[in-house]
Formats: structure tokens, sequence, C-alpha cells
């Protein structure tokens, strides 16, 4: 064993004088363990580890090479440009406007040329939208349909390029962890390889683009494509690292759906962990960074809010739309929670309920904020995903968006315990919604329970889904400290539970 | 042709208007004298419709001459003027009120028009004075004081269905107010109409149904009808034609079509006790002027009691009783009419009608269609339609649509309020110009909203009623309009104040529409609320159980014998197995 480990060492070591020679910057490189001192790569290096490891060296040339990766993009973004165009041309694109799975009262556009209609004709504003987006109306009202093109597709580059520095981050973590020595020893299948990650990014894109979700969202030009480019563009400056581009656009995204709000906290503790500033409340630069954030989250939404105000010259907005988010007046069905709940709702209870449901959403902040303190990206994903659930209108072009970030986390999968079920779920709900609406609505034969219980399986299943990836997410950060084959105290092979 | 009266002897009234003056004089020096400046008539007219059906029309109109315009002047004594209403009026400080329930709907293409048109239901509209600054609290109390009054549920008028009207509705009476904010317009048109509403109407009368033509208001015979209307009409009037002062007007109005033709096995006849099973003996004694008068337009010839009116554009002629010479009576001392004829008349096309109707199926959206025709065969005029829906139907305003002859026509005029959720319903004006000869059809679509629980009416899959649309027009006429409004008219003619020869005013109303909404399974709040809840708890306990619980090796614990044991050695103080 000693001749294998020397020979490993000359190979490393031939390995460095490789890299060296190709003056590779290591920035981008992201992977330059080759660098460290011998000494490190010894230690590293013992029987079990030799061959992942040489792996590991020699994926280093393929690591992010970025306009290699151009040409899919733009490929997929042409695709998905033609699926739309052809739909927008298609006697499908009026059906599909009027799904109520695929609008809500917010994100209508039927609702939103009414209001824009009735501001130009009669002068009175009536919002079901902000008014900055009845503004945005002025302008593309004629050419609607190449703005939601244009949209989508800024959301998916915004997505493809914050997924991309993401990986990056995530690489060069792995890296220092390897070499501090911080994982242990048997966790180098967990290790993930630059040739997985490679296309990662691209699946994001492909994700959200060629989603049925989002397509159909964009052929119904759901307003809610905004909101998804505006929190990806959210994403993308905050993986960035500029603090101030991402308040402007959470608090654009706030602005626009109240619900955003949540994402402060993983917006801030990204920027923190970004400027090596511990989350630390005795810490006096911790207060400074976090006041710095908060004043430019405020400082844009005040802008936001008077920008509207100067605009329109009322305040009438306020409780018009966000009055409308969270007080539900109007039960249309759709594909979430609230709707039903509150039709049948008793009158006396229907104020603590809306309170209990509305606090559901921002509940979860804290607590997973404390939890994933060292993941601010999977806290990204997770707040996203419970506002798409527990959020009063939601529309499928919401779950499109966390959807988009599955592929970023492929490396889970070996963990997560009922994805072959949730994703039947999820695929049978979204074929019966059509089935069972025409039942109610057209035929008449079905009642409105029918598709009630739809939605709620809809929504067990995202619920399943979501604290699924969670469980992975958990479990992968238990074995990467604890080791992935765990050992019971008699030495047999041991099962991990939740205590 | 063939007219019959069983009346033995009847007055011959043919100039009424010169004599009638000196008649009622006398008449008031028969019974004991009202004042001079209160004064009652009542008015009944008999039209035969060109269906075969009968159209009775009453009117009895009481003025009231009080100068109620100067604020802070007290009136409380009241002779001929009901005094509930009168104290309404001062109370709430209303300028004008006009009130109507209906049962069934009245068929233009088939009647013509009514002398007074009122939609299906419940309607009241009010002006207030323009002193009032409280308008909706005044509007809130005058409708649960009158549906007291009426016996009615006009306390269901609130926010969601009472409008501002801006051009629709003026005031009839004197004075031209013109700021809608003092106007109040609501309908009911699922309202049903019944004796309840009869009897507090009847109790209005000076002479109640006690004498004079309201003794023929029978309830089982009224409401055995195609059609019933009762309506209440105050407004301010002119003491004199110098209308050097003014007056209250009460027109109490009652429109009943009954379905003599085929319910009296196809023969054209009928006879004031085949109606109303009850003849005339005498006048309201406190009436100044008591008359019936009997279209006989399509049954000229043997009749000489006769006196012409231009009523609604068409010039008709009339045989004129009145009841209060005591020679209409004869020597039966009772009067009943009784006319027979055989030819077709033919009915003057009413130059304007509308229909409307709802498209579309399913129960997520639909079209709202209503049609407008305009007979004239040379005239363009334009019309104003009123609409008033309810917030549960989102309309969409920008996607409506009006044509005329295949093109579009586009309204000159369009006032829309959006309605507020809960809150106000939509109300939509506009100024259609209506091509001659032709069907104009405005278009618009809306949604249906799916409401709370508590928010259906009962037997929720009948539907919701979506009161009539109004058309309210300046309708050119063929014969010249009488604008002499100094000349004393009949009752019937002299309703809407006619401004110029060439046109009159005219109102259409539409039918009702009868709309479906998605209802929610009224039976199963409780599943509702336990399995929603059970969702979010499935959310948060699955949530709840990843946050605050670690990864841990499972150790299995030691078998029981083995714990029974290690309990029993440490009792014993022995090293534990």
């Amino acid at each position: 064993s000693l001749i294998s480990l020397t020979s490993v060492a000359f190979l490393l070591r031939g390995n460095c004088k490789h890299v060296r020679t190709k003056d590779s910057p290591p920035n981008i490189c992201g992977f330059n363990l080759i660098l460290v001192p011998d000494i490190k790569i010894c230690r590293l290096v013992n029987v079990k580890t030799v061959i992942p490891m040489v792996q590991l060296l020699n994926w280093r040339r393929g690591l992010f090479p970025q306009t290699k990766m151009a040409a899919p993009l733009t490929l997929v973004l042409i695709l998905s440009v033609t699926i739309r165009a052809v739909l927008f041309r298609s006697s499908l694109a009026e059906l599909i406007s009027e799904r109520v799975e695929v609008v809500s009262p917010l994100n209508a556009w039927k609702r939103g040329l009414f209001c824009y209609y009735v501001l130009q004709e009669n002068n009175i504003s009536l919002f079901f939208q902000t008014p900055l987006v009845i503004y945005l109306f002025h302008f593309v009202v004629d050419y609607a349909e190449i703005v939601f093109m244009i949209v989508d597709g800024i959301t998916a580059v915004a997505l493809y390029l914050a997924v991309q520095n993401y990986n990056k981050n995530v690489f060069r973590k792995q890296k220092y962890a390897l070499e501090a020595d911080r994982y242990p020893h048997d966790c180098l299948e967990l290790m993930r390889s630059p040739k997985e990650m490679h296309y990662i990014p691209l699946k994001v894109a492909m994700f959200y683009l060629l989603n049925p979700f989002t397509i159909l969202s964009c052929v119904a030009k759901s307003t809610c494509g905004l909101n998804n480019a505006v929190m990806a563009l959210f994403i993308l400056s905050t993986l960035k690292g500029s603090a101030l581009l991402s308040a402007i656009f959470l608090a654009l995204a706030t602005y626009q759906s109240i619900y955003p709000l949540t994402l402060f906290a993983p917006g801030l503790l990204f920027l923190l962990q970004r400027l090596y500033i511990p989350v630390n409340p005795c810490r006096s630069r911790f207060w400074f960074f976090t006041v710095q954030y908060s004043v430019m989250f405020i400082g844009s939404l005040l802008v936001i809010v008077c920008l509207s105000f100067f605009l329109l010259g009322s305040w009438d907005f306020i409780p018009s739309v966000y009055g409308f988010i969270l007080s539900v007046p109007d039960l249309t069905p759709n594909i979430g929670l609230f709707w039903y709940f509150f039709a049948e709702m008793f009158e006396h209870f229907r104020f603590f309920f809306i309170c209990v449901f509305q606090i559901n959403v921002f509940f979860y902040t804290i607590p997973l904020s404390v939890k994933l303190k060292e993941h601010p990206v999977f806290l990204i994903f997770m707040q996203i995903a419970i506002i798409s659930i527990f959020k009063s209108y939601p529309t499928v072009g919401d779950i499109a968006l966390y959807m988009a970030f599955l592929p970023v986390w492929s490396h889970l999968y070996r963990f997560l315990r009922n994805i072959f079920l949730v994703s039947c779920v999820l695929l049978a709900c979204t074929a019966l919604f059509p089935v069972l609406w025409h039942l109610w609505i057209y035929a008449g034969s079905a009642n409105s329970n029918f598709y009630y219980a739809i939605t709620l399986l809809f929504n067990v299943g995202q619920i399943l889904l979501v604290s699924d990836y969670f469980y992975a997410y958990l479990r992968r950060e238990h074995h990467l400290s604890q080791g992935l084959y765990l050992r019971r105290k008699d030495g047999s092979e041991a099962t991990l539970v939740l205590k | 042709m063939q007219n019959a009266f069983s009346s033995p002897q009847a007055a011959d009234l043919g100039d009424l208007r010169q004599s009638d003056e000196a008649e009622s004089n006398e008449d008031r020096k028969a019974f004991t004298p009202p004042p001079p400046n209160d004064q009652f008539q009542e008015e009944m007219v008999i039209r035969p419709l060109y269906s075969g059906d009968i159209y009775a029309s009453f009117q009895f109109r009481t003025q009231w001459d009080t100068d109620f315009l100067h604020d802070g002047k007290k009136v409380s004594h009241y002779r001929l003027f009901p005094k509930s209403l009168g104290q309404v009026l001062s109370k709430f400080s209303v300028r004008e009120l006009h009130i109507s329930f209906t049962q069934g709907y009245w068929r233009t293409m088939q009647w013509g028009q009514p002398f007074i048109p009122s939609p299906p239901g419940a309607e009241l509209w009010v002006w207030f004075h323009h002193t009032v600054t409280d308008v909706d609290g005044n509007w809130k109390e005058l409708t649960n004081v009158l549906s007291g009054i009426f016996c009615a549920s006009l306390n269901f008028i609130d926010s969601t269905n009472t409008v501002e009207p801006s051009a629709s509705f003026k005031p009839l009476g004197l004075g031209n107010a013109t700021d809608h904010r003092f106007l109040r317009y609501a309908t009911l048109p699922r309202e049903i109409v019944c004796t309840e509403n009869l009897t507090p109407w009847k109790k209005l009368l000076p002479c109640g149904s006690k004498a004079g033509l309201a003794v023929l208001m029978k309830s089982e015979k009224l409401f055995h009808s195609s059609f019933h209307s009762q309506a209440v009409h105050i407004r301010p009037v002119c003491k004199d034609w110098q209308c050097t002062s003014t007056a209250w007007e009460l027109r109490q109005t009652l429109n009943v079509v009954f379905d003599l033709y085929t319910s009296g096995q196809g023969k054209k006849e009928w006879s004031l006790f085949k109606m109303f099973s009850r003849t005339l003996t005498e006048a309201c004694p406190l009436a100044s002027s008591s008359k019936i008068y009997v279209d006989v337009t399509d049954n000229p010839g043997v009749n000489p009691l006769i006196s012409t009116a231009v009523v609604l554009g068409d010039r008709r002629t009339y045989s004129v009783y009145d009841l209060t010479k005591k020679e209409t009576f004869g020597q039966l001392r009772s009067l009943n009419l009784l006319l027979r004829w055989k030819g077709e008349n033919d009915m003057l096309r009413p130059p304007l009608h509308a229909e409307r109707y709802v498209s579309g199926f399913g129960l997520q959206k639909g079209e709202i269609h209503t049609c407008l025709y305009n007979s004239h065969p040379y005239r363009a005029y334009p019309v104003l339609l009123l609409d008033s829906l309810p917030w549960y139907l989102r309309l969409y305003v920008h996607t409506l649509t009006v044509t005329s002859k295949t093109r579009e026509n586009k309204p000159s005029y369009i006032h829309y309020q959006p309605s507020k959720d809960r809150l106000r319903p939509h109300l939509l004006e506009m100024l259609v110009q209506l091509p001659p000869h032709s069907v104009t059809e405005v278009t618009v679509q809306f949604e249906r909203a799916l409401l709370k629980w508590t928010e259906y009416t009962p037997d929720p899959n009948h539907g919701f009623y979506i009161g009539s649309s109004v058309i309210s027009a300046l309708v050119p006429s063929i014969v010249a309009m009488d604008t002499n409004s100094t000349r004393d008219r009949p009752l019937f003619s002299s309703f809407f104040p006619t401004k110029e020869e060439s046109s009159y005013f005219m109102r259409v109303y539409t039918e009702p529409l009868l709309v479906n909404l998605p209802t929610p399974d009224f039976s199963m709040p409780y599943n509702v609320i336990c399995l929603t809840c059970t969702v979010v708890a499935v959310g948060y306990g699955s949530f709840y159980n990843l946050l605050t619980r670690t990864f841990q090796v499972d150790e299995p614990s030691a078998p029981l014998a083995k714990r029974l044991a290690n309990i029993i050695r440490r009792l014993r103080g022995v090293p534990l197995l």
C-alpha cells in the first residue's frame, strides 16, 4: 500500500504541474485541489479514496466553460419561443387564458386589460393588479405576446446564470472542505463532480422554459410570468453578490405580491455568507450589514409605492391589491387551498382562519432560516415552494418557478423517499384538473367537491415533494458530517431516524 | 262589430274639458267640501289589446297643496294625502319617489306600450332634496320604512343593488335637478307581488276600497291575471298653470292585463263584472273627477260618447263615463260595462322595444346580449341604456360591443361604474344611436363568481335574478304630441311631461335575467374545514418534524426481559446486564 500511496502522490504532483503549465485561473477552474501542498494531499489519500480522488482531479478541465453552453441555451430558447408562438397562434390560446389553474384574479390578462380599460376610459382606478403592471400594459398591450415570451426568456437566462454561479460556489466550498479534511472519508460518493454539474444550469433553464406549466402561463399571458422574472432577477443579483440590485428586485417582487417578503431572510443570509460575516447578533458588522440591506429594501419599496401613488394620485391600490391578496374576497376556484375553504367557512370564524392561513405562509421563514442558515440558496427554494403552495391565489406559473430548481438538487435523488409516488400524484392531478372542472362546470355531472378533492391532493403532493427535498438535503448534510455508512454501537449497519 | 252597454243610460261627456270644472264644483257642494287646495281624481282606462287580452289601468291622483320646498316648515295637517307617506317625505327630505311592484312581464310586442312602464319585481327610485347630507343613510332608512308601509322586501335594498344613474332617470316633476348624487335607483327582480302588497296600497287612497273605482280591486281577480303592476309616484308639480306655487302630486297606478280571450273560449268580449266580479255604484265622494275611459279606436261606430287623446305617439278614441254624474249609473244605480267585438284590431307597432338574454354554456362565463329594436321606418334616434348588474357577475366592460346592421355602432356616451365585491353593483349606462328600422345588439362578457355559501339565496340552483335593463328614449312621434301642460288632460296621458310635439318620452324594460352561478356543496362545511386544515397540518407537521428533530442512529431498545431484569438488578444494587 505504501507503493500505491507514493504512486498516487506522483500522479497528483504530475497533475499539479500540468495545470500550472496550463495556467488556468483558479476562480474559473473552481477545482484547484492540485495547488495544495503535497503533505495535505498525502493526508487526504487513503486506500478507499484513491480512485475517486484521481477522478476528481481529472475532471478539472471541463469546469464551467461558459462559452460552450451558450449554444444549447440558445437552442432551448428558440425551441421554447417556437412552442409559445405556435400556441399563441392556435385556437387553444383563448381556452388556456381562461383556465382557472393558469390564471387567478390577480394575474389574469383579461382582468388587467379591464383595469387598464377602466383607467383609460373612465379614469377610475380599479385594481386587481399593481399600478406599475397596469402602467406597463400601456406599453405592452399591443405586442403582449412577444413581451411575455421575452420575459420568460429573461427568467430562464437569469436562473441559468444564477445556478451556474451557485454551482461554482458549491464546488469551491466542497473543495475547501476537502482540503480541510472536513468530510468523513466514506463520503466521497456524496461529493459532487463537475461532470454531473455541468448540465445543471442548462437543465434549470430547460425545466423553466419547457415546463408545460410555464408554457401555459405564458400563453395565457398571466402576469405571473412577470413576477417570476422579478424573482429570478432577485436570485441572480443575490447570487452575484449585488446587495443593492438584490434589494431592489426583492422590493419589486414584494410590491407585486407581498409574499416574496419572506425571501428577505435567505437573501440577507446569502449576502452575509458571501461577505464572510458570521450570523452573530453580538457582532456589529452583522448588524451593520443587516441594517444596510433592510434600508435598501425598505427604501426601494417606498420608492416603488410612492411611484405608484404619483402615477395614480391615490392610495386606493393598497387596499385593493394587498387587501385583495390578504383578505381573499374572490373565491374563484384555483389550485390552492383558500377558495373552497373560505367559500364554506362560517362567517364568525372567517377572520380567524384568514389570519391563520396567511400567517402560515410567513410562519416558516424564521425556523427555516435558523435551520438552513448555512444554505441560503436551498432556503430560497424552500421559501418559493412554500409561497406557491400556501399563497391565496396560486397558479401553475408559481409552481413552475420552484420546479425549475429541482435539477439543482439532483444530487439529493438518492435520499428522496417517495419521489415516484409524488410525481405520479402531481401528474395525475394535473390531468384531472381539467377533467373534473369540465364535469363540474360544463357537464354538471359532478359538483364542486370533485375539483376541491383534486386541489387537496395536488397540494398534498406538493407538500410531500418539498418536504422530501428538505429531508434529503438535511440527510445529505448529516452524512457529510457523520459519514455515509453509519454503524451502531455493536457494529451492525445503522438506520437513521429523526428524533 | 257590436257594442253593448248594460248601463241603461250613460252620460255624454264628449267635451269633458270644458264641463269638468263646473261639475266637480257641484259635487263638492253635495258632500263635505274639501278645502279647495287639495284634490283627488280617479280614472280607469280599459283597452282591448291586440292579442285579445284586456288591459285595465287605474290611476288615482291626489294633489296636496303644501309648500314643502321651504326648509324647516313642518306639515302636520293631512286631508286627502296619506299621512304615512307625507311623514316619510318630510322626514327623509324626498323630492321625488317612484315605487312599483310588478308581477309578470309586459309583452311590448303583443300588447303595445303600457301607460306607465314598470319592470318585473319591485323598483324604487328616489330623488332626494339637495340639502340632504347623508344620502345613503336616508336611502337606507327610507327603504326600510317603505318596506313596512308596503309589506314588501324593500329592506333587501342595500348598497349592493343601489346605483346612481347619471342620465336615465331624470326627475319627472318640477325642478331640473341634475346632480345624480341625490338620486338612488334599485330593483328587486325577485320580489313577488301579492295581496299583502295590494292591501296597504289600497289603504293610501282617500276612499280606501270602500267607494269609487277602488271597489273593483278584488285581489283574487286582480292576481288572476297575466300582468299585474301597482305603483306609487310622488313628485312636485305646479299648483296651477301659472306655476306660481308648487304642490305634491301622488299618483297611484294599478295596471292589470286580464287574459279573457283564452280563458273565455276565444270570445272577444269583456265586462267589468267579468273582470273584477263587481260593478260600480258610485264615485269616490272625495274625488273631484272620476271617469272611465274605454278605448274604442278599433271599434268605431255606435258610441257617441267620445273623447280623443294622444298618448304614446298614437291618437286614440275613448268613450268616457263620468261616475260623478248620476245619469251614468242609471236607474239600477249600478254601472257594468260590456264590450263585444269580432274584428281583428291592428296594433300600432311600438317604435322601440328591447329584449335581453344570456348566451354561453357552463357556469364559468357568459355573455349578456341586449337587442334594441327600432321599428321606426325612417327616423334614427338615440336611446339611453341602463344596466345595473350585481357584483357577482364580473363584467368585462372592455369586451363591450355594440353592433347595428352588422356594423360597429360606437356609443357616444358610456358611463361605467365598476363594481366592488359585496359592496356595489356594476352600473353601465350608454347612449346609443339606433338607425331606422334596425336591430342594435349590445353584448358584454362576464364571469360568474363563486360566492360564500351563506351568500346564496334559498334554492341556489334556481339561479339569480338580474334586474331589467332600462331603455329610455325620446321617440319620434307620428302624430303631434300635446305639449300644452296647462290643459286638463286625462291622467293616463299626462304622466311623462312632453316638451315638444314631434317626440315623446318612452321607457322600456327588458326581461330580467336568470343566471346560474357555480355553487359549493352546502352540506359539507365541516368536512371542508377538516380536510383543508388536515392538508395544512400535513405541511406544518412535516416541516415541523424536519425543523425540530435531528438525525440519529436508531439504536434498538433492549428486549423486555432484559429491561425487567435490569430494573430488578438496579433495585438489588447489582451491576446491570
